[in-house]
């Protein structure tokens, strides 16, 4: 097993579901280093010369492969921005799973900026899950701002599952892509606030090429005071078809402000957005409290469905 | 045994206050199939809501097994063994039909005993149980699921309101059979349905006809569906709800 301490482990848990060596590609970074590492014969792993993160590369035709590059930082003030580049290669179908969970016990505040970039080759289909996760009762913050940039070329497809549920007191993350023909992405992100927490997530989608399409999801809960701005953003320039959709549930004294977003630069663009904001609609309580739960309880359940 | 002594329910309206439910008596003994009736408007479903706690009564008592309830909310009736079937089911965002069964049996519902359920109200269960019961469920649909649910509860008072609204293509048998089901299974559960329908009605133990919030005629079925049948209100209300008005 790795070098690891529990705190480190129980993160590695959280973030990627890992409780030992995955299979497969995996880099494992914890308080600001490699802790373990492992290519294979179709996916490089290297560090960059520079030392600022790493350099995956996919060859192409890798069918059915993972990639797992979580990250853990369980010490307090440290605070660590890293780039890491993704060059799958064509015909590819493949899964990256990435996420940071950070637990601070201490007084200063902890942050991981990760910027992904993705190049995605063509025909290639790569699924992104990306979760993370805050712990610590410590007074100092837990902060992530990830960056994530997506380059698709001609027939590629590219899923996005981006979790944040728990514990990460700030965050700001962008993603921004670009669609080239016959292009789909879909993104699927989840975040709940609690606490005093922020979450600003903004995403800029290009839709370059004929036949391209993408649909983002954002579905958010703010509980207490805390407060979330999606900011989701699609640009249709060709023959494309794009689908925008902020879903929140507020609670408490929580606020959230969505800006779906569209711009249309051909006549053949096709593009739809929505946004609902709102509290739990009171007669989904009654109905689970007719079931036996209590309202809290009910809360709960309607709460994690809203995020699955 | 429910008891319903002296109910009255009243809301503010625009000129003053209203009541939907006036000084309403009313007895349910266990084991028994009590079908409420009456015109739109007449306080039916005002009344299942004051018995499963969604309303609270502004004046009277109600007692289960003699046992006062009157105060106690939603929860704490449905862990008393009250059942309650919503007249337009709710939607949700990202529970699934599995979620919502494993919920209403209170335990941990295997995946067959679950479909078990969605097969009783006519749903193949293979392509509805792992649906959310969100929008895309049609409103039959959801309406078999909402009645599902009130099955894997195993309750001893249930309450159903309007169960066969938009039911189009389900044969009443198969409701019925329900019902007839979930007596047997559970002894001496009581049923209460709220239905215009004369096939409920001829199924009924007991039939109760509500009217401007007062119970207008109560008794056996054979003593009060003659007289009922006869009625402008009631042969309205069936033709209109069979679909042959």
């Amino acid at each position: 097993m790795l070098k690891m301490d529990e705190i480190q482990k129980r993160l590695l848990s959280e973030v990627a579901g890992l409780h030992d060596v995955p299979a497969g590609a995996y880099n494992l970074r914890a308080n600001g280093k490699s802790v373990g590492r492992q290519s294979t014969s179709n996916i490089d792993i290297a560090s960059k010369e520079n030392g600022s993160g790493l350099e995956i590369t996919v060859k192409d035709g890798t069918k059915k492969e993972s990639i797992h590059i979580p990250v853990v930082l369980s010490a307090s003030g440290l605070s660590e921005t890293v780039y890491n580049d993704f060059h799958i290669g064509d015909d590819c179908d493949v899964l990256i799973i990435a996420g940071c969970g950070i637990d601070n016990c201490g007084k200063q505040d902890s942050e991981h900026d990760g910027i992904h970039r993705f190049r995605v080759g063509k025909n290639s289909k790569v699924k992104y899950v990306e979760k993370h996760y805050g712990s610590g009762d410590g007074m100092g913050k837990r902060i992530l701002n990830p960056v994530t940039e997506v380059y698709m070329d001609d027939g590629s497809s590219m899923e996005m599952e981006m979790v944040q549920i728990k514990g990460v007191d700030s965050t700001e993350r962008k993603t921004v892509a670009e669609l080239a023909a016959d292009c789909h992405l879909v993104v699927r992100e989840r975040l709940m606030t609690h606490g005093v927490q922020q979450a600003l997530s903004e995403y800029d989608v290009r839709l370059n090429g004929d036949g391209s399409g993408a649909d983002i999801v954002s579905r958010g809960v703010a509980r207490d005071h805390s407060y979330q701005k999606l900011d989701l953003k699609i640009v249709g320039n060709a023959a494309c078809s794009g689908h925008t959709e902020c879903d929140s549930i507020i609670m408490d004294e929580g606020r959230i402000l969505a800006l779906p977003c569209l711009e249309a630069n051909s006549v053949e663009a096709a593009l739809i957005h929505e946004a609902a904001i709102g509290k739990i609609a009171g007669e989904q309580l009654t109905k689970l409290m007719t079931l036996g739960l209590t309202q809290a309880e009910a809360e709960e359940q309607i709460i994690n469905g809203f995020l699955r | 045994m429910l008891e319903l002594k002296n109910v009255s329910f009243a809301v503010d309206g625009d000129g003053g206050e209203k009541e939907i439910v006036r000084d309403l008596s009313l007895t349910v003994d266990d084991g028994k199939f009590v079908v409420i009736t009456g015109p739109n408007g007449g306080g039916k479903s005002t009344l299942a809501k004051l018995i499963a706690g969604i309303e609270m009564p502004s004046e009277g008592q109600i007692l289960l097994d003699g046992e006062d309830i009157t105060s106690l909310g939603v929860t704490e009736r449905a862990n008393r063994g009250i059942g309650y079937a919503f007249q337009t089911p709710v939607r949700f965002k990202g529970i699934r039909v599995f979620d919502l069964l494993k919920i209403a049996s209170g335990q941990s519902l295997k995946l067959q005993e679950a479909c078990d359920y969605l097969s009783e109200v006519g749903l193949c269960a293979k392509d509805y149980i792992e649906r959310e019961v969100n929008a895309s469920l049609s409103g039959g649909e959801l309406k078999r699921i909402e009645i599902a649910t009130v099955l894997a509860r195993k309750t001893r008072l249930s309450v159903f309101d309007e169960p066969e609204a938009g039911i189009d293509l389900w044969s009443f048998q198969n409701l019925v059979r329900i019902f007839e089901k979930m007596q047997t299974e559970t002894r001496d559960s009581s049923i209460i349905v709220i239905s215009h329908q004369e096939r409920i009605l001829n199924i009924a133990d007991e039939i109760v006809v509500l009217s401007g919030g007062r119970i207008e005629r109560q008794g056996s079925r054979d003593d009060v569906l003659p007289k009922i049948l006869g009625t402008d209100a009631a042969v309205d209300a069936c033709t209109r709800l069979s679909g042959r008005g």
